[in-house]
């Protein structure tokens, strides 16, 4: 009732400035995305308002993706859940179990009458999110990759070359030790770059029952012999001073900033943020380094980013908003638009070729890294993406777990193995909550 | 002659109790009852399925090798935040209150950290310690040649953040500690210094004893901080990390029930949280206060 009462006179209040009579319906929109890019994703929401007169959008900035999800999911216990919210791609199984909670896009799409053409992805990305079936539940939005930053200047005074292979990397981070850069190699995120996107880029299972797609049965596999060797080899390259740990998430990026690492692996979504802060040094993007001891050519990489869910227990008038508003949000320009000033790679192919057309790749060299070894090849079960319960506490595990190697507690063995065996209970638990 | 008082209603006794009565039982004892009930439950984070499962969260816990670590990294934490904090509370507080100029501004300074939320100070020490920005990082390098990097080093993120939280309740206990100080007879002390003890005697034996229901009271709130208000500087800081090096038992709680959404097991841990802090807390009230003199 209360409710009620105010969104009656929220509308009242719209249409009055508006100075429209027609009631328009509001939905909630809930998003993680912080500064620059949350500008751009309410910006999304001011334009679509604007556009027609039967749907007013609230997009509301949440927290991280952690606290986004935490607060949608605590919502929809107490009955007050936003109609739209983004999850991370990690949350992904979480949602899906949650059959009575989340209407799934495909279906909203149908219901509404409104095209929605799941093909129109790129396959990163459609093998990534859709279920069993066939189906996407949730509408892809941001999508990012792993990429290899370079320092351009500092591979040129040294003439040096840019690597493409982890034996290559190691030479080429002696090379720089030697002309003084601190700690040549650098990464974020390491639990998706070193161990996920690692497997992927090298076709190996990271879990079994096809990284979990096919079940919740599913258990690590990181512990084999190719993972272990890279963080052993990594670990040897930290004894030799030419990687330094700059900790979780993207907290290392200031030893790119600076020029203390001169090949740092994270998100292609950094370029946004790097134009801004980058002044002294010329940088782009190349693809990740291979193991040839593992694979002569890369599979592909996986994506990281977000999904829009939209949530049940709302009115018709509601859902069909909700529809529209996606409807929106996947259209052609709004994805070029999005993926050319934030780094995020353009989802759609026809996204990706308005951004060709308009001479971005050209203009930005290194911006189509990340697109390319996404589409690299088709997809296999090891390279599709993975769908682990319980998953955000896992990558915890991961992360706790290498810096026990890191700091020298821990051989590599050791560390991967504790984290199967941890990772394993929690999947363990998440199967007997759901199945 | 004590008169008692007794209220002729039969109810009002019970009326006038009953906000307070009516806050405790919403905001304490019910979800501390909740938190009780989930923690035997295992249930989806939606609340779809809940399936009771007797001990099974609590023995999950206590098979689990980083969990029983956090309790020792917890101890040492709180030991020495509680330790650190007061020691030097005490310290500046005899100092202030021997300062006869420019008192109050002293004061303020001193009191100021306190005002900063425990995020915002998290940030703060997270910017200073950083190994490629922080100001005090560089400083430590350049002078002392410590090669300082918390990402790696768990005793290096232990000891940061033990400073950090002790810097962010060095006012609270200053605070008290000087309107103790404040409240002593002058002319004790004028005795003890007519008949010849020193500045240090004076204070070890009639200040220090003097201020010892002050030093109680701190001590179990020091306490109770360091166990539970901290979660902000460790999330800000090293959210929990090198490892586990800095996993406090709250801090796990925060990680076990926002991040990774078990709440089953989140609540069983802060049901064996606060056993604990009641454990303490009576045993403090039990043994450690009568040797305060009021």
């Amino acid at each position: 009732m209360k409710k009620h009462l105010l969104a009656t006179v929220a509308t009242l209040a719209v249409s009055a400035a508006a100075g429209q009579a027609q009631d328009r319906t509001e939905i909630q929109f809930w998003h993680a995305m912080g500064g620059q890019l949350g500008e751009r994703t309410d910006a999304f929401a001011t334009t679509f308002n604007e556009q027609q007169d039967s749907c007013t959008v609230n997009s509301v900035y949440q927290g991280d993706y952690t606290e986004t999800m935490t607060a949608a999911i605590a919502a929809f216990r107490a009955g007050e859940q936003p109609n739209i919210v983004q999850v991370f791609e990690v949350g992904t199984a979480t949602m899906m179990a949650a059959e009575g909670a989340i209407y799934p896009v495909h279906q909203l799409m149908e219901d509404q009458g409104l095209a929605f053409d799941e093909s129109s992805y790129i396959p990163a990305v459609i093998s990534y999110y859709s279920d069993t079936d066939g189906n996407m539940l949730s509408l892809p939005y941001n999508s990012s990759t792993p990429v290899m930053w370079v320092n351009v200047t500092l591979f040129e005074e040294n003439d040096i070359e840019i690597p493409t292979t982890w034996d290559e990397t190691i030479d080429a981070a002696r090379a720089l030790k030697a002309a003084g850069v601190a700690s040549p190699l650098g990464f974020g995120w390491q639990s998706w770059t070193m161990i996920e996107n690692f497997s992927a880029w090298h076709d190996l299972e990271i879990g079994t029952l096809e990284n979990g797609f096919a079940g919740t049965g599913t258990e690590l596999k990181i512990n084999n012999p190719a993972v272990v060797g890279h963080i052993d080899r990594i670990q040897t390259m930290a004894e030799e001073g030419l990687f330094t740990y700059g900790g979780r998430r993207g907290d290392s990026r200031p030893q790119f900033v600076n020029g203390e690492a001169a090949m740092w692996i994270n998100s292609s979504a950094y370029f946004g943020g790097f134009e801004a802060d980058i002044q002294d040094f010329e940088f782009t993007q190349v693809p990740m380094p291979i193991d040839t001891s593992v694979r002569a050519e890369p599979q592909n990489s996986i994506i990281g980013g977000a999904t829009l869910w939209a949530l049940q227990g709302h009115e018709d008038a509601e859902f069909a908003c909700t529809a529209q508003f996606l409807d929106f949000l996947s259209g052609t320009e709004q994805q070029a638009d999005w993926a050319q000033a934030t780094g995020y790679v353009p989802i759609t192919n026809a996204a990706a070729e308005l951004m060709d057309e308009r001479g971005f790749f050209a203009d930005n060299p290194g911006t189509d890294v990340a697109i390319n070894q996404l589409s690299l090849n088709e997809p296999t079960s090891n390279s599709r993406g993975l769908r682990f319960g319980n998953f955000v506490q896992i990558r915890d595990v991961i992360n706790e777990e290498l810096e026990a190697v890191w700091a020298g507690d821990k051989t590599a063995q050791e560390a991967l193995d504790a984290a199967v065996t941890r990772g394993n209970a929690l999947l363990r638990r998440f199967e007997a909550t759901n199945s | 002659m004590q008169k008692r008082v007794v209220f002729r209603h039969r109810w009002l006794p019970y009326l006038l109790l009953a906000p307070q009565i009516a806050v405790t039982l919403i905001f304490f004892i019910w979800p501390a009852y909740q938190a009780l009930e989930t923690s035997f439950f295992l249930e989806d984070v939606f609340g779809f399925n809940r399936t009771f499962v007797w001990f099974e969260n609590f023995t999950a816990l206590f098979s689990d090798g980083s969990y029983l670590r956090s309790f020792w990294t917890t101890l040492i934490f709180g030991l020495s935040v509680t330790l650190l904090s007061m020691s030097t509370a005490l310290a500046l507080a005899v100092a202030a209150n021997r300062v006869l100029r420019g008192k109050m501004s002293y004061r303020t300074f001193l009191i100021w950290p306190y005002a900063v939320a425990p995020a915002l100070a998290g940030v703060l020490w997270f910017f200073m310690m950083n190994p490629s920005l922080g100001i005090v990082a560089y400083m430590l390098e350049s002078t002392f040649g410590v090669d300082w990097n918390h990402y790696v080093n768990g005793r290096q993120a232990l000891l940061m953040v033990i400073v950090a939280a002790a810097w962010k309740q060095i006012s609270y206990n200053f605070l008290f500690f000087l309107a103790g100080l404040q409240s002593m007879p002058k002319s004790l002390i004028e005795a003890a210094a007519i008949d010849g003890a020193s500045p240090a005697r004076r204070f070890w034996t009639i200040c220090f004893p003097l201020l010892s229901p002050t030093t109680f009271f701190l001590l179990v709130v020091n306490l109770v901080y360091a166990f539970f208000d901290t979660f902000a500087i460790i999330h800000a800081t090293t959210s929990g990390g090198p490892a586990d090096a800095t996993a406090i038992l709250v801090y796990k709680v925060y990680s076990t029930g926002f991040v990774g959404q078990d709440y089953g097991s989140s609540a069983a841990q802060s049901v064996i949280l606060m056993a604990l802090v009641i454990a303490m807390t009576v045993v403090q009230f039990r043994f450690v206060e009568r040797k305060v003199q009021y």
